[in-house]
């Protein structure tokens, strides 16, 4: 019995020895909350990327990648972070792919996240706030900031000439980051903002809001909402009133609900939400397959953010976070060899021969400034009850 | 023709959406209030009791839509709205049946009884969402408006456009008829007679023959039928969501208490302020004015009193109000 006891310590040893490890990925994603229909969809699209690179048994010498989940919520920062704290200091997670919404993406970064030195790459918080956020160089995100969302929508209205609308935001993180960064940009090309209030999800009468908004004027009516929450409510009661005709939707309200409750009733609305007309795209749905619908928003940040994890890890040939960190922007960014999904293990392989690569993903990635990616967005026209792609910003 | 048009934008933004929303609070609100009149408890589980009966409801509407029955202009939810009534019926005896008649035998204080009502209401919370899921459903069908902005705009060549849906004006409708039958039922049948006896003074009533059973079951089945057609008119003006639902209770607690609880034309009164102070007070008036007065006087500003995120913050002020200076309410309900 000693003996056998010995030689399993002693290969354990050896085995720890060896540089090949399995590495450990924190997924903290909404899996409970209003987003919960998201998620499983967005949390899939980063294990492939992992079972990738596992299957290839090319990362830092054969090291393999297993997910963790944990659930953020959305909505409860308390619950977020102790559940990324769970995952870095009981089960030992080299990197999360997460959080998910703005609001608790910036609790567990500085709660969790800082505090133990781990990188966190969110796939889909885009509050502008988070570019300023104190992280340590250990904060990226593979989605553009709401800061940029608000340029493109300025372009998207003063290209079909509207030049004063009303503006509501869904109250929270999200929907007023967005709502003042357009409204800056919006104001400094010339428009006008009539109005910009705020509207809670989930209440039981908006005639109120559609009252002062419709008060205020405007050639269109911005919401900066969800689309089965609030937003919905907004659009119905402004159509019901004749206070509205068309509308401007963000990425927050681009969904197959808006289509069905509301049809032709909003032709000629505009919207936008991030896109990119990069073969990467195409590429992705090819390699997904019909395991994820890639439909889903914020699937392709999700492979790209856990992609990029590993292939910094690769690049500084360490699973310490401390030391891939710096490595993150090297490998999403021009120069190099361009790197579609599916190709994980060639990037792999040219970053183990001293190659340098430039990883494009499914989204196009360029990451700029703090750490964010540029972001391309698609422009979206509803003509006879139907989203139509007239474009990409 | 200014004037006129100022008057058509008041009516369209405040007056047809407040009334409206006024009625379906009032219903709602009277179901709170027969409850602690008679039953002498605050019933947490009323939204969902709404909840559950449109649930109902809708379920009917669906079934009756793919028979292809339908009420021509009206929505079919109208012609499933008594079977829905009558799940709902049973839905409350059974609760009353296993739960509260349990406390009401130990004589359990009102506040044990609150306690309960937020357990019953966590119960049918999870079972609507069971059966029909959390998401949104819309089942609003027949003719959408009487008069739409646009065809009224074209009708009256005013600037402004007045619409009037049919389940706003259903909403009314069927408010007046069910309160004056509710109105009828207490103050000339034996029935309601016995029911307002019991509420004044549950002793004397029980030495006067009256079966208390009988006037809570009477008291339940009334609140059951009281609630459905409170959330189905809500469900066809806006939409059925089960968390919306659950967030209706704070309005109507509102109007219930600033009405005075246990009063139901307090109930009424109390469901149409609210409903008026959310809209009125957050309403701009920048274009009303704008019609209104000469153009060396217009308004450059909103000329809004409160902006919109204060709404809910304008009811609950009316309630402390109400509370601190007349804690009975306006109607003199029992003080809470």
């Amino acid at each position: 019995m000693k003996k056998l006891l010995m030689a399993t310590a002693a290969s354990a040893l050896l085995a720890g020895a060896a540089s090949a490890e399995e590495i450990k990925l924190g997924v903290i994603l909404g899996f409970t909350g209003p987003i919960e229909s998201l998620t499983p969809n967005m949390a899939a699209g980063a294990e492939l990327a992992m079972k990738e690179v596992s299957d290839s048994g090319k990362l830092l010498d054969g090291s393999t990648v297993a997910s963790v989940r944990a659930d953020s919520t959305c909505v409860d920062a308390g619950a977020a972070t102790a559940a990324a704290e769970r995952l870095i200091t009981s089960e030992g997670v080299k990197g999360i792919m997460g959080a998910d919404c703005s609001g608790v993406t910036g609790a567990v970064l500085a709660n969790a996240a800082v505090p133990n030195g781990i990188v966190m790459v969110s796939p889909s918080a885009t509050s502008p706030a988070l570019s300023d956020a104190e992280d340590n160089g250990l904060f990226f995100r593979t989605a553009p900031s709401d800061a940029r969302q608000g340029k493109v929508m300025t372009q998207v209205l003063l290209d079909q000439g509207v030049k004063s609308v009303a503006l509501t935001y869904t109250n929270n993180d999200y929907g007023k980051g967005l709502a003042d960064s357009f409204q800056k940009a919006f104001e400094a090309a010339g428009g006008e903002v009539t109005i910009s209030a705020a509207h809670e999800d989930g209440k039981a009468d908006y005639s109120a809001e559609v009252g002062a908004l419709a008060a205020a004027g405007g050639d269109r009516l911005v919401v900066a909402g969800y689309v089965d929450q609030g937003g919905n409510g907004i659009v119905r009661a402004a159509l019901d009133a004749g206070a509205f005709d068309t509308f401007h939707f963000p990425d927050g309200m681009i969904g197959a609900k808006l289509e069905e409750d509301f049809g032709s009733d909003i032709d000629g609305s505009t919207g936008q939400v991030p896109g990119t007309d990069s073969p990467g795209a195409a590429k992705f749905a090819e390699v997904v397959g019909d395991a994820i619908d890639v439909s889903s928003p914020y699937v392709g940040e999700s492979y790209d953010a856990a992609a990029l994890i590993m292939l910094a890890m690769q690049a500084a040939g360490s699973s310490d976070p401390s030391a891939y960190k710096d490595k993150m922007m090297e490998v999403a960014n021009a120069p190099g060899e361009p790197i579609y999904p599916g190709e994980l293990a060639k990037a792999l392989e040219i970053i183990a021969g001293g190659g340098d690569i430039d990883y494009v993903g499914a989204t196009a990635v360029e990451l700029i400034g703090p750490g964010e990616a540029a972001g391309g967005y698609r422009e979206i026209v509803f003509k006879g009850g139907k989203m139509e792609t007239v474009g990409y910003r | 023709m200014d004037i006129l048009n100022a008057i058509v934008a008041l009516s369209n933004f405040v007056l047809i959406p407040a009334i409206a929303y006024g009625s379906q609070l009032a219903i709602g609100a009277l179901g709170v209030t027969l409850i602690y009149d008679i039953l002498r408890f605050s019933n947490f589980a009323h939204g969902d009791t709404m909840a559950f009966g449109t649930m109902v409801t809708i379920l009917f509407t669906w079934l009756f839509q793919s028979m292809g029955i339908t009420l021509g202009p009206l929505p079919t939810a109208l012609l499933a709205l008594p079977l829905g009534i009558a799940a709902t019926g049973l839905l409350v005896l059974g609760t009353d049946r296993m739960v509260y008649r349990f406390y009401r035998r130990q004589k359990a204080a009102p506040v044990v009884f609150v306690i309960v009502s937020i357990g019953v209401m966590f119960i049918m919370n999870g079972l609507v969402r069971f059966i029909i899921g959390p998401g949104d459903q819309r089942f609003a069908d027949g003719a959408r408006f009487i008069i739409s902005a646009r065809d009224f705009k074209a009708w009256s060549g005013l600037n402004e456009g007045l619409a009037l849906k049919t389940s706003q004006a259903i909403t009314v409708v069927v408010a007046v008829m069910v309160v004056a039958a509710l109105f009828w039922f207490l103050n000339r049948t034996r029935t309601g007679k016995s029911m307002r006896a019991y509420s004044d003074n549950e002793d004397l009533a029980l030495l006067s023959g009256i079966n208390p059973e009988r006037v809570v079951l009477v008291t339940w089945l009334i609140v059951a039928a009281l609630a459905t057609v409170a959330g189905v008119l809500y469900g066809l003006d806006k939409s059925f969501k089960p968390f919306t639902y659950f967030q209706l209770l704070l309005p109507i607690f509102a109007s219930a208490i600033v009405g005075g609880l246990g009063s139901p034309l307090g109930a009424i009164a109390g469901g149409f302020v609210i409903a008026f102070s959310e809209v009125l007070v957050t309403y701009p008036l920048k274009k009303i004015l704008g019609y209104l007065l000469p153009e060396s006087l217009e308004p450059n500003g909103l000329v809004q009193l409160l902006s919109t995120d204060y709404k809910f913050a304008v009811s609950f002020v009316i309630l402390v109000i109400v509370l601190l200076f007349r804690p009975t309410g306006l109607f003199r309900g029992k003080s809470v």
